[in-house]
């Protein structure tokens, strides 16, 4: 404890060091024109807490709960640093409760110039698509997956970019105990070869990447992998309208919680090809996942310390009613993909209309793999064996149409339906046999908008989840069963000030104790990069997905407040 | 120890740096343009006109409306005022490739780039999507305002046409 805030104390006073000398290390470049500056942003996040045990939202005995964040920045020339605070008294309802108390959590120094760009401290940093490596940070979710260590990224000749990395990753206040460290390079063929292709229209980028980690081993039965190694490579071609995108990735065999321990190797593929052009485009993606979660602690388990990032194929909702049981990769196994047709008719057609009306079709699904076990009686090791033509059980479908469609100056309006297919033992409880039916709904939206004045609007939003057995559950606190409806009302008088009020009802439960209606009022004020917003009300449990892995926020009753400002 | 050391950092920070406001340059931050190429955030120009800079993603319901909205007039703003929009896509790899197709279906003529892991938005202070940023004509960076509501493109090209004629902007 104590070597470990002496290293803090150490590292706080070096960044200190570098911002005190750099003035003095003044470049050729012109005073005025170089930045030096500071900003910052904050974020603040508050929540009254009333209990409510018909709705299931529990006792908080602190009442009060706040999340906390402030980043400053500071810059001059090809010089940066920054750091943020983070404060949890106590974290809100929902989040990790591991996330507790106050610090700096957060600090880099970095000197970027095209041919050299070194940073220590706190990194955030992608490989590819993820699927090898990806730190970042997602402050709503409280995501936080950053590499404290070294990155060194240089382009030593046009078109090419090599990225080395080392570093162990954040872990609530302090660092897990793995060591993760990488290399990428990444090839754009036509600018590398830019007298003979760089005219061409069809444009080649390739890219390969290896990330290994290394954790002692310290289980007094199994012999571990200690360093577990991981490699992927991707191509991405583009030809005018036309764009695909495909990334292999492969791990060593790599026995964690996530697998129960198994010594199969793990893979992942995603592809997405695409065509667009003026009104019209066309877009798919296919994934396959098999044993591929991939953290710097083998015995870590939700979002904590993943070192890879598994971008779900399924369709991102925005309306309350779609994203009630939203979906996430499954990092054991899974096969899925969606297509995405969308056109837009043209202005001054009959469909079209005075200002073109625009359609989305989009089909999605996620299945499980079919693993046949496999054990090795001599090495007593325990794996599977997966085929790519054998494709298990159902997890998600979606089939979704909006029409997005203007009517005139004043009004206009998004429509949308939905249906959805869930298995709620698979996405929410992990586990095939824990003896909830799936979840098949269909989903209806009209979002409708009147601008009675230039910067004056009145937006109406009314939702409807039709489940198909009304003793369905239908969202994740396994209390709300049948079918629901929604409405919102918005008023922005000014383009400063807004109100809203929301019921989200659950009028169709069988137990009639439980049709509960959750009113929430909401109103904010808005100037420039600063924005306030109050509210008070009930909110049903949901369900939040970061990074593969989803979360359940409790129902909750009170009042919130939150501050976004940034400078 | 600590609070001595933050304190000081502050202290020393302040001393040497300008604050927001009063027109910085566009930090450093890699981006990727729609054919696959990196470009560096801090070359952005537009031949001494306005430059109208918005964060976006594919699934944010506000930002889309903001962009559609200015979509419509986009090529009066240009010929009167000479601004250019860029707009810059934060989504990751799960929507990344629909920010092409959502682009060209809607006919946006915007300049567009993704920042794929939000450097780009973490070098600007963007809390949340859409946050919007004027750049006057000689790459500073003079006003912005985060999220959308009807009307407020109006508002934004009001202080385009300012900032044309080198007047005071307003919120």
């Amino acid at each position: 404890m104590m070597r470990s805030s002496l290293l803090k104390s150490s590292l706080t006073a070096a960044f200190l060091i570098t911002i005190f000398l750099k003035p003095f290390n003044a470049s050729a470049q012109s005073a005025a024109d170089e930045i030096n500056a500071i900003h910052g942003n904050f974020q603040i996040d508050a929540q009254y807490y009333q209990p409510d045990s018909l709705i299931g939202a529990p006792k908080v005995p602190e009442k009060f709960l706040s999340n906390v964040f402030g980043n400053i920045n500071y810059t001059k020339g090809n010089f940066s640093a920054g750091a943020r605070y983070e404060a949890y008294n106590n974290v809100k309802q929902g989040f990790d409760a591991r996330y507790k108390g106050q610090g700096v959590v957060n600090r880099f120094v970095r000197y970027k110039t095209d041919l050299l760009d070194i940073t220590v401290g706190n990194i955030y940093e992608q490989f590819g698509s993820g699927l090898t490596l990806r730190t970042y940070y997602e402050p709503g979710l409280l995501y936080d997956n950053s590499l404290d260590g070294v990155r060194v990224i240089s382009n030593p000749i046009k078109g090419l970019t090599l990225k080395g990395i080392t570093g162990k990753q954040r872990y609530f206040f302090s660092v897990g105990s793995g060591i993760v460290r990488g290399g990428d390079a990444e090839v754009n063929i036509n600018e590398l070869f830019d007298s003979v292709l760089g005219k061409k229209k069809t444009r080649v980028i390739l890219g390969g990447s290896f990330v290994s980690k290394y954790q002692v081993d310290q289980d007094p039965n199994l012999i571990l992998p200690q360093n577990v190694g991981c490699y992927g490579g991707r191509i991405n071609i583009i030809h005018e309208g036309f764009n695909f995108f495909t990334e292999y990735a492969y791990k060593i065999n790599d026995p964690s919680s996530d697998n129960k321990f198994s010594y199969k190797f793990g893979e992942a593929l995603f592809s997405s090809i695409s065509y667009a052009t003026n009104g019209f485009s066309f877009l798919a993606q296919g994934k396959r996942v098999d044993n591929m979660s991939f953290r710097s602690d083998r015995n870590e388990a939700l979002q904590s310390l993943l070192i890879n990032y598994l971008p779900t194929t399924t369709k991102q909702h925005s309306y309350s009613m779609l994203a009630l049981n939203p979906y996430a990769t499954q990092f054991k196994g899974e096969i899925g993909g969606m297509a995405e047709i969308q056109y837009k008719f043209k202005k001054g057609t009959a469909l079209g209309g005075k200002y073109g009306t625009e359609i989305t079709m989009n089909y999605s699904r996620a299945n499980g793999l079919q693993p046949i076990g496999v054990s090795d009686s001599s090495t007593s090791m325990t794996f599977y064996k997966t085929n790519y033509n054998d494709i298990g059980k159902d997890y998600y479908h979606d089939f979704f149409v909006e029409i997005n469609k203007k009517f005139n100056k004043k009004w206009k309006g998004t429509f949308v339906y939905s249906n959805q297919f869930y298995n709620r033992n698979i996405i929410q409880f992990n586990a095939d046999n824990a003896g909830f039916k799936s979840l098949k709904a269909s989903i209806g939206v009209a979002d409708i908008t009147y601008k009675y004045k230039p910067t004056s609007s009145v937006r109406v939003e009314l939702q409807g989840l039709f489940a198909e057995d009304q003793h369905m559950v239908t969202n994740s606190n396994l209390v709300a069963k049948g079918n629901w409806a929604a409405a919102l009302l918005e008023w922005t008088p000014s383009g400063h000030w807004f109100f809203a009020v929301y019921d989200q009802y659950n009028y169709g439960n069988p137990d009639h104790a439980l049709q509960i209606h959750y009113y929430l009022a909401t109103m904010g004020y808005n100037n420039g990069p600063h924005r306030i917003a109050m509210g008070y009300g009930k909110q049903s449990a949901g369900i939040f997905c970061v990074g593969g892995v989803c979360r359940t926020v409790p129902a909750s009753n009170g009042i919130t407040l939150s501050i976004t400002s940034s400078f | 120890m600590k609070k001595i050391a933050l304190s000081l950092l502050f202290l020393t920070t302040f001393s040497f740096a300008s604050l927001a406001g009063d027109g910085d340059k566009i930090p450093s931050a890699t981006v990727k343009k729609l054919d696959g190429s990196k470009v560096n955030s801090n070359t952005f120009s537009n031949n001494g006109k306005p430059i109208i800079i918005s964060f976006w993603a594919t699934w944010c319901k506000p930002c889309k409306k903001e962009l559609d909205a200015i979509a419509e007039n986009y090529p009066d703003w240009v010929k009167e005022t000479g601004v250019k929009l860029i707009a810059i896509s934060i989504d990751d790899a799960r929507s990344s490739g629909k920010v092409v197709t959502d682009v060209k279906t809607k006919g946006w003529e915007y300049e567009v780039y993704i920042d794929e892991n939000q450097d780009f938005k973490r070098a600007m202070n963007v809390n949340n999507v859409p946050h919007t940023f004027l750049v006057d004509g000689t790459g500073h960076i003079v006003w912005s305002h985060n999220s959308y509501s009807e009307g407020d493109d109006e508002k934004l090209y009001e202080n385009v046409k300012k900032l044309a004629k080198g007047e005071k902007l307003d919120h």
